[in-house]
Parts: C-alpha cells; structure tokens; sequence
C-alpha cells in the first residue's frame, strides 16, 4: 500500500469516527429530530432478531426495519412524551469503537464499528452491545446515512425486553 | 401462610385478584405444581422441524427440551439432558442431527432418544442395557393441525378435549392458507421483569389500547391510515372452555391475509384480493370473510397466546420468577407465500408488534411499572378486573380476564377444567340458566 493510499484510509476513517461520534451525542441527548436528518431519502434503519443476527428484512423477522418514513414518525413518538417505555426519558450513554472502513469511493464509504450502549432507568441499567453496519454518502466533509443497522450480540432480550430506545 | 385467592361476586358485579398472586414464590410454586398436573403448554409449529433430524430447543416451565423429529419422520419431543449425567445433549439452539452425541462421555442417541452407543460398553452389567437407558422425554406430546403441545402428565386428558372451544379460533388461523402455515425465521426471545399473569393480562386487554397506544394510533392516522374504531364489527369475548377465551374484532388496519389497505399500497391490491377471492370459494362468504378482516387475540390456558392481527404469532410465556417471565414468539405465514407478502407481513407486524415496534415496548412498561410499585410485599391488597360484568361484554371489557383468572383459581384449587362461564356474568337469573 501506498503511503498516499494509507493516508486515504486513515483519513476516511478518521472522518468515518468523527461522524459516528457525534452520531452518538445526538443520540444521547435526545436530539432525535437533529439525528433523523442524517439520514438520506432512500435510507433504511434495521435492527435484526436477535436469533437470527444476520437476518435480511425482507424474510427474517427483524425487530425494525425503517424507511425514512417510519425512521421520523419512531423519533416523533419517542419525543411525544407518550411513548411511555421511554417516558421519562432513560439515560444513554454510547460508546464506539473499532471503527473500521471496508469500502470507499468517491462519495460513499461503509464501515463497521462496535457499540455498547448503557440504559439507566428507574433503578435498572441494561447494557446493549453490539456492531453497526454503515452505508455513508459523502465525501467526509459532510455525511449522510444510507444505510443503518445495528445487530445485537445478545442471544436474548433478557432482561430487557425492549429495544425502546435508538440502538 | 393462605394462599391468595380471587373475589368472584356475581351478585354485586365484583371481581378482584389478589397482587400477593403476583410477587409470592409459594403462589409461583403452587402454580407451576398444578400447571404441570393438568394443563398442555405450546411447544413448536411443525414447520421449525421439517426435516428428519431437525430440531430446535426450547424450554417449557423451566424443563430444556428438545423438538425434533425422529429418524421415521415421526416429530417428538426428548429432554434434554443425556440419560447417563444429564450434560446437555444438544448444544445448538437449533440444527439437524443424525445422532445427539454427549460431548461429556460421548454416550450417542439417536433423535428418537435411544441410546445407541457408549464407550467400552463391556463395562456396564446387563442390567445397564442400552435399551434401559434412552433419554428420558416429557410425558405426552400431541398436535393439533401442525401446531405441538407438551403435557408433564401420562393422564391428562387429550390435547383436542383440552383446547376445547379453542379449535375453532385455531382453525381459523390455520385455514388462512390451505399450503399450511410456517414459522418465519427470527423470533422474540425475552424476558419481563413482570409477574407471567401480568403478562397474560396485558396480552388480552382490549381496555388500553385507547390510552396507552395512543402514539400507534396517531402515527396510523398520520399515514393516512384507519380511523375504524376497534370497536366496530367485534364480537363479544367469549370463554372457550379450560380458561381459554378469545376477543374477535374487524380489523381497523390491513391484514396481508387478506384485507387490503391503501397503505399496502396499489400494488398489493390485486394479490392481497386474490387471496381474499379464494378464501371465500374455500370456506364460504362468512367464514372467508371472517378469516380475511377479523383480528383475533386467544389465550390457550394457562401460558399460550394466539395474536392473529398483522400477522399470526404465537407467545409463549414462562414463568422464571415471581418477578420475571420469559416471553418468546413466533411469527407464521402460509408456506411459500410470495416474497411481496412475506415482506408485506414482516412489515406490518413490526410497525407494533415486535420489541422495537410503536406498541409493544409501552405494553412491557405497563406490566413492569406495576411489578415495581408493588415490590416484594403487594402492600396494596386487590386489582379490579370487574368491568363489563353487567353486560354482554366487549372487546374493552375485561371478561378475558376473568375468565383466565377463575380457571387459575380452580387450578390452584384443584378442581379445573371449570365450566365456560356465560354472559352477562351478573344476574343470578341468567347465571342459573347458563349452559355449562
């Protein structure tokens, strides 16, 4: 590799982290409607059953699978303060790690990171762990979100029942 | 210590349960004795095990069983725990097996559950035969239509005479395709941290829908979608026998079998009323149609639930503690329905169904709230499940409860199957003149 191409890389992925960073912030802080704004026209949100992680939407019965639609009508219900799972709102806290790039072209690049998200609420804290699959349009500037998905290491929703929270 | 038990005044249109039902482990213990003594619990749908030597996993009150079919393509059920220490025979949540070989000693079963090789087998006396020492399996396991029951007891009565009147509600979800129904892959594997009857309670309650999904509801009507009340077209709830009962409404949204919606979008139309032309060629214009717009939600006593809305499913709940319930479900299809109509289901299903979906998660937080408050003791004594007693009831009454909680009393009594309770509940008139 080149010491131009490697400094591509490391660049897009330092992009690529700077992103998801403030991905998570937005997430965090409950700035839903900032958050859903990232995301593209076309762009998909899947969260896959636990027991079938690798699961495809389209015939495995995913726990969510959003259009843009669905993605606004999910953040508008979770700011409502009548989605009653997360109301009062529970406390997050995100964290990112082992961003990698494993495709770039001119204007989109797929990554994969992990994520280990804390729930605290009403005396109980849960803890989400799992890998983020990314489809990125943009150029590093800026980025939008194509494509989401997030799929849980858990073998079971237990204790938590819920995904009521952005994954 | 008294048990708790339920207030049924027919005369005043009272009906309480006792919270202490909800936070004891004698009442759970109590329980799960007289559950496994008299009732049939859900095991699996044929279609998870299609295949000689298919299996999945499951666990059934707390005992790990494995649902296979056997090498003559007879389907069964085996514990599992192999029959020399007891170490876990199957390892995989589900696969396809010739053989379950122990990984402990390496004791080797067929999956019909005889054994059929063990190391130095010069070692053991004729009195250790082979033939003595199969896997031990769950007393009885019956099917009706494709869908399999676990029993614990050799003589409790046959699964068709336990689902009694629940034939009729089950008929009517598997009649929806006459290729058979399947399993969808990927399912709900949870737990709550509630009581399992609050669990049971929240599954049959058509009372707070209005209140609680309110944000479904707005986000239905954003979309340009239903405003039918759910009232409309109901039937009033009915108790099938054996506790089982079942509330019947037309559906306000689209059903991909067979009720088109805009919302499916034009082209679904011409599939979506294809199915639905069939449907009344095959079983007649009133049960067709029943099939097609009715959404049915059954409780199969004690622990099963048949929710045939958006999609047919299947809950099964388990309890693990008083204070925690594992809470597993599966959605089904008609077998090689089309790619349109698979995605169609999983669609719709997700948008409230499902962990993540707009109704569920608040369902969750109304039935663990209620554990919390409550903490170990139940300080506060009673919940009322008295409403609609002085009437024919509807979808939001509360009759599906009572009718669960009157067959849980007769268990823990030791007198069930009770007979099915008629409607109006109250006057004493029409109680006297009640087929029972």
């Amino acid at each position: 590799m080149s010491a131009t191409a490697l400094r591509d890389v490391s660049l897009v992925r330092g992009a690529v982290e700077r992103f998801l960073y403030d991905e998570a912030a937005l997430l965090d802080e409950w700035r839903l409607n900032e958050w859903v704004d990232l995301f593209t026209h076309d762009a998909r949100y899947v969260v896959p059953a636990t027991d079938d992680p690798l699961g495809d939407e389209a015939t495995s019965l995913v726990m969510i699978s959003d259009d843009k639609a669905r993605l606004v009508a999910r953040a508008s219900r979770l700011l409502s303060g009548r989605a009653y799972r997360e109301s009062p709102r529970s406390r997050t806290r995100r964290f990112i790690a082992n961003v990698r790039v494993t495709a770039f072209g001119e204007d989109s690049v797929r990554a994969t990171a992990n994520f280990t998200i804390h729930r605290f609420r009403d005396g109980e804290h849960t803890v989400y762990v799992g890998r983020y699959l990314y489809e990125l349009i943009g150029t590093g500037e800026t980025f939008s979100i194509r494509h989401r998905r997030a799929e849980l290491d858990h073998e079971a929703l237990r204790p938590h029942a819920t995904v009521s929270i952005i994954l | 210590m008294s048990q708790p038990r339920i207030i049924d005044d027919r005369e005043r249109a009272v009906f309480r349960v006792p919270r202490a039902s909800l936070t004891s482990s004698e009442v759970l213990d109590a329980e799960r004795r007289a559950m496994k003594k008299s009732c049939w619990f859900y095991l699996g749908h044929e279609s998870e095990v299609d295949a000689v030597g298919a299996y999945v996993q499951r666990t059934v009150l707390g005992r790990s069983i494995i649902f296979v079919r056997g090498p003559d393509g007879a389907i069964g059920a085996l514990y599992n725990a192999c029959s020399h220490k007891g170490a876990a025979i199957a390892r995989e949540p589900r696969g396809t097996a010739k053989h379950f070989q122990c990984f402990y000693h390496a004791w080797t079963f067929d999956t019909a559950g005889r054994l059929v090789s063990r190391p130095d087998d010069a070692g053991y006396s004729p009195a250790c035969d082979v033939a003595e020492l199969a896997l031990s399996r769950p007393a009885r396991v019956e099917e009706y239509r494709g869908f399999w029951f676990v029993a614990f007891e050799g003589d409790i009565e046959p699964l068709i005479d336990y689902l009694d009147g629940a034939t009729e509600i089950l008929d009517l979800v598997i009649d929806q395709s006459t290729r058979g129904l399947q399993v969808i892959r990927g399912s709900v594997v949870s737990a709550v941290r509630a009581n399992w009857k609050l669990v049971i309670d929240n599954s049959g309650d058509g009372y707070h829908g209005s209140a609680l999904h309110q944000t479904f509801r707005a986000y239905l009507k954003s979309l340009g979608g239903p405003r039918d009340s759910f009232i409309g077209g109901s039937l009033p709830p009915r108790d099938l026998g054996h506790g089982h009962a079942v509330i019947e409404t037309a559906s306000p949204e689209g059903r991909p079998v067979a009720k088109w919606d805009p919302l499916f979008g034009e082209g679904a139309r011409e599939e979506i009323e294809e199915i639905r032309r069939q449907l009344v060629d095959d079983h007649g214009q009133e049960r067709g149609l029943r099939i097609a717009d009715s959404l049915r939600m059954m409780l199969i006593f004690p622990n099963t639930i048949v929710v045939d809305a958006q999609t047919p499913m299947i809950r099964a709940i388990d309890p693990v503690a008083p204070a925690l319930t594992n809470l597993n479900a599966w959605a089904l299809g008609p077998r090689d329905e089309s790619s349109a109509q698979l995605r169609r289901r999983i669609d719709t299903y997700l948008t409230f169904l499902g962990p993540a979906g707009f109704g569920t998660p608040d369902d969750v937080e109304a039935v663990e709230s209620i554990q919390r408050v409550m903490g170990d003791e139940a300080f506060i004594e009673w919940t009322d499940v008295s409403r609609g007693m002085t009437r024919v009831p509807t979808l939001i009454d509360e009759f599906q409860t009572r009718t669960f909680w009157r067959s849980w009393q007769a268990l823990l009594d030791g007198v069930y199957p009770i007979p099915a309770v008629a409607t109006p509940e109250l006057a004493p008139v029409a109680m006297a003149s009640a087929p029972t």
